[in-house]
């Protein structure tokens, strides 16, 4: 009989080869199944993996696609460290974008350095308000936060649907539901002179590490960090369960919030009904590859933005649906969660008592 | 009022929650054991997938919905391995689930884009359908309408009448008791996961084999994760899943039909609903607390063997 028992300690490279195991199988099983439609696993695999880096437009694409995903698994890191499953950033990038959009059509046409930081500051509103409403019925009614904010985020996405097919609509638009272009004054620099990189690049890198320091140096990221580890420890040692909860939903809220704004200004340049290809949720993925770590979410959201690409690009040369690409983002998070039970867990042969 | 628009909306209504009522049903029956399995979507896009591409080939209804079927329970199956063996995340396995269901149907759909299901045959029930205007509405259905009541039947016969199903939500309720007292959580969770993924798979496959003959990537559009909020709006009971089905069925015709009923709002103000009842439902379920209508009390909590 197999069994398994917790490891006293877990190693950093045991964390590390799980993952690096992970990528390997996920790779091989979407080789097979790539043979399975009758396509050359390695040439298709190269097409769609790496020919779309091979030019300064699509590394500008892959930094574009990455911002949200790094900013977002940030913030989720840090909220599944502290065991708050906020599973509705998705809905909290969606306001965060309404909300920083709605500023800047407020102050279309008016020139000022102001204006930028202003619809910053009113998608972050806009996504911590949007947290705060689970983190409040998980406090005060003990209502489960994963279905809330999941529910949260379809009501946001009409939310925004009524938003641009009324009251935000181009008033000289042909009834298009889309927001007229944002001014200059409310849209970020692009990096490159190619592609869609934009400045939000380096804010999501400035995220990383910020969460970096609070998990390592924070009493409040330590804090949030026991609480997540054992319930008991954290009552023990006078930590507040709902301080860890208000914290994380409404950090999650805020920064998811602000990678909508971000998404809308830099890359979007207007409102439209759909601003965000799930983003929200494969960020999730982005927060179990980087195993949590903030630092980590860097290349974990890099290459989960390759995933996008690499859809997009199957589409083109290999005629399969773009839609192809959550096969391999399904498959990696399974085999994430399938090899970290060896990181966690020493598996051995013997009989249970 | 004009009585043949009021039997025919009440029929769509039926029409658009039967999806509902079984993904809903497959959600409970996990939860009761308690598994909370956030992968309905993806369940219920390659059960669609599976019954359209059997109805196809030609082969009879029963054997769509056993091929949609078995095509749920498969896939449930992974989560399973996942959760139950390898001691995974639910919550992410759930969601790696839905994005793998849909991609997969994506992929190995593609083909089937654009093709017609054949027409699937009403069973009218006799005299009963005869009724002044719910005659129609009600009992002249297809087949799977029928079996959407049965099986909530069946489930609340299973969960309430029978040994078997006390052990079921023993197991949901307090993992640890019903192992020390010998029972196989393990293997009464994967019975329940398979059995929620069959279900699952069978409302997907309603909506390619009746509701729109057709298959388009990503068509369950949120029905499981409307599945999933319904057995928290039901408080865990299966004629409660029928009742809020049906509820959720009605908000999505009666917004088909809001400018027929001279109702000038937007349609996306009534899509809202489902989703605001259900999150204060949770409130309100949540906040009483007591015990008859309280969550399982393992659901979603990871069980492992201790040594």
């Amino acid at each position: 009989m197999i069994f398994v028992e917790p490891r006293a300690v877990t190693r950093w490279y045991h964390e590390w080869l799980a993952v690096l195991v992970a990528l390997i199988l996920t790779l091989l099983t979407a080789s097979v199944l790539l043979a399975a439609i009758g396509l050359d696993p390695l040439s298709s695999l190269h097409r769609i993996f790496i020919k779309p880096l091979n030019s300064v437009y699509g590394i500008s694409e892959l930094l574009a696609k990455a911002t949200p995903l790094i900013t977002i698994g940030v913030a989720l890191a840090l909220g599944f460290r502290a065991g708050v499953w906020n599973i509705g950033a998705e809905g909290q990038l969606v306001m965060g974008g309404l909300c920083g959009g709605a500023v800047a059509l407020a102050f279309w046409g008016v020139d000022g350095f102001w204006v930028m930081p202003l619809v910053l500051l009113g998608g972050t509103i806009g996504g911590l308000f949007w947290g705060a409403i689970p983190a409040f019925l998980k406090v005060r009614f003990n209502a489960n936060e994963i279905l809330v904010s999941l529910m949260l985020t379809y009501v946001a996405i009409l939310l925004l649907s009524v938003m641009v097919h009324g009251p935000l609509r181009d008033p000289d638009g042909f009834n298009f539901p889309e927001s007229r272009l944002f001014h200059d004054a409310a849209t970020l620099p692009k990096l490159f002179s190619a592609g869609r990189g934009h400045l939000g690049f380096v804010f999501a890198i400035a995220f990383a590490i910020v969460g970096t320091w609070v998990v390592k140096r924070w009493h409040l990221g330590f804090e949030m960090r026991v609480t997540g580890l054992s319930a008991s420890a954290a009552k023990f040692a006078g930590y507040s369960r709902d301080r860890t909860v208000w914290m994380a939903l409404l950090m999650g809220g805020a920064i998811s919030g602000f990678a909508g704004v971000v998404e809308v200004t830099g890359n979007i340049g207007q409102l439209v009904p759909t601003i965000s290809p799930s983003y929200g949720f494969t960020a999730i993925i982005v927060a179990f590859l980087a195993r949590l770590h903030p630092l980590a979410v860097i290349p974990a959201g890099l290459l989960v933005a390759l995933s996008y690409l690499a859809g997009e690009a199957a589409q083109l040369s290999l005629g399969v649906p773009a839609a192809s690409t959550q096969v391999f983002q399904g498959l990696l998070l399974f085999f994430l969660l399938g090899t970290s039970l060896f990181v966690n867990y020493r598996v051995r042969l013997g009989q249970v008592a | 009022m004009d009585y043949s628009l009021l039997s025919s909306i009440l029929h769509a209504i039926l029409v658009a929650s039967t999806p509902l009522v079984f993904a809903g049903l497959g959600a409970l029956i996990q939860e009761r054991a308690g598994v909370l399995n956030l992968g309905v979507e993806g369940l219920m896009i390659v059960g669609a997938l599976a019954g359209f591409a059997t109805a196809l080939a030609g082969y009879p209804l029963l054997f769509s919905v056993i091929a949609a079927a078995f095509a749920g329970a498969s896939l449930a199956a992974i989560f399973a391995l996942l959760v139950l063996r390898l001691y995974a995340n639910p919550v992410a396995t759930g969601l790696a689930l839905t994005l793998f269901g849909l991609g997969l149907s994506a992929l190995a759909g593609a083909q089937y884009v654009g093709q017609a299901a054949p027409q699937v045959s009403v069973w009218t029930i006799p005299l009963l359908s005869q009724l002044p205007v719910v005659g129609h509405a009600l009992f002249s259905h297809d087949p799977l309408v029928y079996l959407s009541i049965l099986m909530a039947a069946l489930i609340w016969w299973f969960l309430k009448q029978t040994r078997a199903g006390l052990i079921l939500r023993a197991v949901g309720e307090n993992h640890t008791s019903a192992h020390s007292l010998g029972f196989s959580v393990m293997g009464i969770r994967f019975l329940a996961i398979a059995a929620g993924g069959a279900l699952a798979g069978i409302g997907g496959s309603y909506l390619t084999l009746v509701q729109t003959p057709l298959f388009v990537e990503g068509m369950t559009a949120g029905r499981g994760w409307i599945a999933l909020a319904l057995v928290v709006f039901a408080s865990w009971r299966p004629f409660r899943v029928i009742a809020g089905a049906y509820l959720f069925g009605s908000v999505t015709i009666l917004q088909l039909h809001s400018q027929a009923f001279g109702i000038s709002i937007p349609a996306q103000w009534l899509s809202m609903l489902p989703y605001l009842v259900t999150i204060v439902a949770l409130v309100m379920i949540s906040a009483r607390g007591d015990k008859g209508v309280a969550a399982p009390g393992s659901l979603g909590k990871i069980f492992r063997v201790s040594r």
